[in-house]
């Protein structure tokens, strides 16, 4: 199938127009008057539509179509804007989200659709009178001039003002041959013709939709220019492919009066004056901000290459100082330098702003608290904030998670907040910032906070700890309880948060991450749940060690410390040797015997130890020799080899070989 | 078989103590000689370990260890063919790999039953090719997961 090679690009494109309607929407909830954020709806719902239309997803276009013209009807102060209207066209937007992800699975993208069709169809039949009364007002026009246009204030200064230095302010109505197939081409000839002559004061469709070539066969402008009427169209007409132009003068009272009429209908020429202004704004961003998919394995191969390249960079250097030849050296330091820089800007290339995973949470809060009849003012810092594209992928779940939890449970309902004398809103705040080699997220509600005694009945309930631990226990020490598994402070069961699997996830997969996450908690005053993330998963630093002759990297984040351990100092326990390693019984684990080494034991009286953590559990990896730390990438085994017993991955090391890294969490029992 | 439309199979030829197999010369990444391979701990006999290929680590089988053949020693014709298929990349290690010919589908014949005692499903089947006999091999079976798990599984038990 062709189509098969664009369809990753619809949906990703798709998804991108979805996201941007979410917000957009959020935003106009906000300020319903504002009609730039309208346009902007219009525009992302418009080329959604195109684009389901291009790929043959027809419900996904019809229902598109559909709340555009209702957003059409917005813009153009037929219809005005109230939440129940902003509710339909969300429950719009989820369905066609539903509708993008069911594409994504390999479906028609088809739902049934009827009854949000009907609702949208009543909301723009709702002033459906109007809308009929202004066709009517054109087609009486059409006799003589069709103004199809709508001015704003600014535009018609513009035609008054060229009147009066005795300008002709025509309507030019252009129309191409229907065999023309490069329209756009014929459109920026004519344009050029224009501008020759006079000036465009406007023109529909607008400019940019005629460069897409958004249009059947004809288009009209406001122009104002010196020359008479048959002199433009004698000139337009030398483009070839052009059927008929037809020039009209454009009469000012004419206008006023549409333009009047317009506003007594909404009132709302400022709006449109800086929806016209802003709707410049960002056509400039978006020529500005250009970008092009790559898909990340590309970028992996691109890295894996580069590496290889900086082991020949080292070899070269060693070559290079043996011998001393100044122009060898200094090429080679200038290509060291290239090198490092190039490396930066692949390592780079991988980073993607937290925002990709912070943008969806508006669209969430809002459905929560409506659900749970609360209210919260969600605040974003940091959503600039860069990190590995492997961690974004992973970290929205537990995010999610956090933020359900911090509004079911956390922020109270208004009335409650209200007995405690807080204001009625509540605040939930999401803070990412860059600090050192991690990226640390904070999410922080001013609400119940935690309650410690609770916590620990609780726990003690669950069997988790017992009552005499419980005392001895610091605050932080009991709020980390809450993520231990089998552990869920929510009174009654509810739909959004709390279903069993409760924040022990979170702190799993945090965990799998390399990051960790504490809480900060006051009670009544609020919670903070902070998450500390490495940037980037793909180099860690490790500790290389040596056993016979294989090297075997061990996570500089489980090490607590090295140790040289003489023989007597081994005690036996069940016939296993331990250590007293700082007052606690450590078990000892020869990585030789776990791996199977092969190669002769080497009787010695001293050993080298690395003792490991996971959690509150220690335990002590003998191995030959340490090598020294490193900072290493981490790669896959890939696909063939999965499940290695406690083997994590690998990494090239500086001489071109293969190390593995040990998974030093399945080593501890 | 992964066949084209003509009736030719492209096939690679190599020699595995003193036999000659094929497979479809598009599965074939590259043919490197033998490098540096660190041995991955809890694996069968016959993954060697991995090695790196231009920055990817790539799993190498020894192919006369994975048919239970006699091991020998590596020599100067040894080669490791890299496999790309079902987004793995795996290196097959053989004794030597010298050809690439067009099979005719029609040369094709299933496995004689009787070809050695052990299961032979990873044998598509035979072809004469002037008087040589080639064994054409079934990729997805020489890979076959399931031998893979079932042995590390084994392996994290002992431990």
């Amino acid at each position: 199938m062709e189509m098969n090679e664009y369809l990753d690009v619809f949906i990703e494109e798709s998804k991108e127009h979805i996201q941007a309607l979410n917000e957009h929407l959020l935003e106009l909830e906000k300020e319903p008057s504002n009609l730039t954020i309208v346009s902007e709806i219009f525009r992302s719902a418009h080329t959604l539509k195109g684009m389901s239309a291009t790929m043959g997803f027809q419900d996904l276009a019809d229902l598109t179509h559909k709340m555009e013209n209702v957003l059409d009807a917005v813009r153009h102060h037929k219809i005005t804007l109230n939440s129940d209207i902003i509710d339909v066209v969300f429950n719009a937007v989820d369905v066609l989200e539903s509708m993008v992800l069911d594409i994504t699975d390999g479906g028609e993208g088809k739902q049934d659709v009827t009854n949000l069709v009907n609702q949208l169809q009543a909301i723009e039949a709702g002033e459906v009178v109007t809308a009929n009364e202004e066709a009517a007002v054109t087609v009486n026009q059409s006799a003589s001039v069709q103004i199809e246009q709508q001015l704003d204030q600014f535009e018609l200064t513009v035609l008054q003002q060229s009147q009066e230095k005795g300008f002709a302010n025509y309507q030019v109505t252009v129309r191409l041959q229907e065999s023309c197939l490069l329209k756009a081409a014929r459109v920026y000839m004519v344009f050029e013709i224009l501008e020759k002559i006079g000036e465009v004061i406007k023109s529909t469709p607008s400019v940019t939709e005629l460069e897409d070539e958004q249009f059947e066969y004809d288009f009209n402008v406001i122009l104002v220019t010196k020359d008479t009427p048959d002199m433009i169209k004698q000139k337009i007409m030398k483009v070839s492919e052009i059927e008929e132009v037809v020039v009209a003068e454009l009469s000012l009272d004419n206008i006023s009066e549409q333009n009047e009429y317009t506003q007594t209908q909404s009132n709302a020429v400022q709006q449109d004056n800086s929806e016209a202004n802003s709707g410049k704004e960002t056509t400039k961003s978006q020529v500005s901000n250009r970008t092009i998919r790559v898909n990340i394995e590309r970028l992996d191969a691109l890295m894996n290459l580069f590496e290889e390249l900086v082991i020949d960079r080292g070899r070269l250097e060693q070559i290079a100082s043996s011998l001393r030849d100044a122009e060898l050296q200094e090429t080679v330091e200038h290509m060291s330098r290239i090198s490092g820089d190039l490396q930066n800007i692949i390592l780079n290339m991988r980073m993607v702003p937290i925002d990709q995973v912070f943008n969806r949470f508006p669209r969430m809060v809002r459905q929560l608290t409506k659900d749970l009849n609360k209210k919260v003012d969600l605040q974003i810092y940091g959503a600039e904030t860069e990190l590995d594209r492997t961690v974004i992928d992973e970290i929205g779940d537990p995010l999610v998670h956090l933020i359900r939890n911090a509004l079911d449970h956390g922020i109270e309902t208004p009335e409650v907040r209200k007995q405690k004398g807080k204001p009625e809103e509540g605040i939930l705040k999401l803070n990412a910032y860059h600090s050192g080699n991690h990226v640390f997220i904070e999410i922080s509600d001013n609400g119940a906070g935690i309650d410690r005694e609770k916590v620990i009945t609780k726990a003690i309930s669950n069997g988790i700890i017992t009552r005499e631990q419980a005392n001895g226990y610091t605050d932080k020490q009991v709020y980390q309880l809450i993520m231990e598994s089998g552990f869920s402070t929510a009174d009654k069961i509810s739909d959004i948060s709390g279903r069993g699997v409760g924040l022990d996830v979170v702190k799993n997969t945090i965990e799998s991450l390399g990051g960790n996450i504490s809480i900060n908690s006051s009670f009544n005053e609020g919670s903070t749940f902070l998450i500390q993330l490495p940037l980037t998963l793909s180099i860690i630093s490790v500790m290389l060690t040596e056993v016979q002759n294989e090297k075997y990297a061990i996570p500089l984040s489980s090490i607590i410390e090295t140790a040289i351990v003489h023989k007597k100092d081994i005690m036996h326990a069940h016939n296993k040797q331990v250590i007293d390693f700082r007052g606690k019984v450590v078990p000892l684990v020869s990585l030789k015997e776990v791996f199977e080494v092969p190669g002769d034991v080497e009787e010695d009286d001293y050993y080298s130890v690395v003792i490991i953590r996971q959690g509150e559990k220690m335990a002590g990896l003998i191995v030959d020799t340490f090598i020294g730390q490193q900072e290493v990438v981490l790669k896959s085994l890939g696909n063939y080899l999965t499940d290695i017993f406690a083997i994590s991955g690998a990494t090239i090391l500086g001489d071109g070989q293969v190390a593995l890294i040990v998974d030093t969490n399945a080593l501890i029992k | 078989m992964v066949g084209g439309t003509t009736e030719f199979i492209k096939s690679i030829v190599f020699q595995l103590a003193n036999e000659e197999y094929s497979m479809p010369v598009d599965l074939v990444g590259s043919i490197e000689r033998v490098m540096h391979i660190t041995r991955i701990p809890g694996t069968p006999d016959f993954v060697k370990g991995v090695l790196n290929l231009r920055g990817v680590v790539t799993p190498i089988i020894d192919l006369r260890s994975r048919f239970g053949f006699e091991v020998q020693e590596y020599t100067d014709s040894t080669r490791t063919i890299i496999i790309q298929h079902n987004n793995m990349d795996v290196g097959l290690i053989v004794d030597a790999a010298y050809d690439v010919i067009d099979i005719p589908k029609e040369r094709i014949e299933p496995a004689p039953e009787t070809v050695g005692s052990v299961s032979i499903d990873y044998i598509d089947g035979v072809a004469k090719h002037d008087d040589r006999l080639l064994i054409l091999l079934n990729i997805d079976k020489v890979l076959s997961h399931e031998e893979i798990k079932s042995t590390t599984h084994s392996d994290v038990q002992k431990v």
